[in-house]
């Protein structure tokens, strides 16, 4: 088998109004049994998926956005947001669910998995990874 | 190079399927190699043989078959999105209960494990969507 | 490292190509396929968002999406380079990883 590579999982896009939200999800769920070195990006639209407060009673559809809390347990703890996506949205970091994960070396200290980066540090961020899933 | 693709939406209303087909023609033919094509969310709608398109238009289900054919592509539906969207082989079929399957020659069903397989084996990973 | 960047919606339609543009680093390629090719036409809104990017980002536009949209070659702004899908391929191989904007 190859060495570990870094896998970029990038969200732009709304959720509920398209499936790529949730059926992206799926993949870091999966992708997360393959032991490789995992980063999410939430940009654009993509941060919407991420907000608090979603309800979706009304529409009919599965309200996914608690699975997003589980990533931490997947060892998916490497969670990139950035601040001109949530500038242009009117969002703040307190908009957002709180992700965190437990980390093993440091006495299960809980931590938080969410990083604000600006844009140009996402772009460092993808040019530095192995592979790109695009949603 | 080893190449692979992810195809995210269905044919003929994007485009998407139809530039992977000649992106991924052109890449063979430059003697490239393809480790996996693989389908996802509408993108699984490329895998069904019940689709009949007119005669003077392109037929993307069979293009694709053909092409399986004669590189021996690995064509991936991915099971997840398969099941919602209505597309089946024979065991899926069976496992599901339904009475019919419309998988296309040279398509497989599989899991999302083979997407990462794929990023974890080909040199380039590429995607095609909306 | 090297990144390619695929856009293939106008400029017009969705904010593809300007995220694009915002996430690509000075050396990174950027390729307009499908709908994507109008934003490589001269005389757009978008038009000088391109060329102002022409300093830090190689772009290129594929010349069988332009053909199939009727849009001539010499409409394009100077400076971006036209491919055909073995170019499309060479640039996917040349680089180290690429983002489709989707």
């Amino acid at each position: 088998m190859p060495e570990t590579k870094k896998f970029l999982y990038v969200n732009r896009k709304a959720p509920y109004g398209t499936i790529y939200a949730l059926e992206a999800l799926e993949v870091v769920l999966i992708g997360a049994a393959f032991e490789q070195d995992v980063s999410l990006a939430f940009l654009d639209d993509g941060v919407y998926q991420i907000t608090k407060g979603q309800d979706t009673k009304g529409i009919g559809m599965k309200n996914f956005s608690p699975t997003y809390k589980a990533l931490g347990d997947y060892d998916v703890n490497k969670i990139y947001v950035e601040q001109e996506s949530l500038d242009a949205r009117g969002l703040t970091l307190d908009d957002l669910l709180p992700l965190t994960w437990e980390d093993e070396d440091d006495d299960w200290a809980e931590k938080d998995s969410i990083k604000v980066i600006s844009a140009a540090e996402m772009a460092k961020i993808m040019e530095q990874s192995d592979v790109v899933f695009s949603f | 190079m080893k190449f692979s693709v992810m195809i995210s939406e269905g044919p003929y209303t994007h485009q998407a399927s139809d530039t992977a087909y000649n992106f991924t023609k052109a890449a063979l033919e430059d003697g490239h190699e393809c480790f996996r094509i693989f389908f996802y969310h509408d993108g699984v709608n490329n895998g069904t043989r019940l689709a009949s398109p007119p005669q003077d238009d392109r037929n993307i289900i069979n293009r694709w078959s053909a092409l399986a054919k004669e590189y021996a592509l690995d064509l991936v539906l991915c099971v997840a999105a398969a099941q919602r969207r209505g597309i089946a082989d024979a065991d899926e079929a069976k496992r599901n209960g339904k009475n019919a399957d419309n998988i296309a020659p040279g398509f497989r069903i599989s899991g999302l494990g083979q997407l990462i397989e794929a990023g974890i084996q080909s040199d380039r990973l590429i995607t095609f969507g909306d | 490292m090297s990144q390619l960047h695929t856009v293939n919606k106008s400029p017009l339609e969705r904010n593809t190509l300007e995220s694009a543009i915002i996430h690509a680093i000075k050396g990174n390629a950027l390729l307009m396929i499908e709908d994507g090719v109008y934003g490589a036409m001269q005389g757009t809104h978008k038009s000088a968002m391109v060329s102002d990017a022409m300093d830090n980002i190689s772009f290129y536009v594929m010349g069988p999406d332009l053909k199939a949209r009727g849009i001539d070659e010499a409409r394009i702004i100077e400076g971006i380079k036209i491919v055909d899908y073995s170019g499309f391929v060479a640039l996917v191989a040349e680089h180290d990883v690429t983002q489709s904007w989707l």
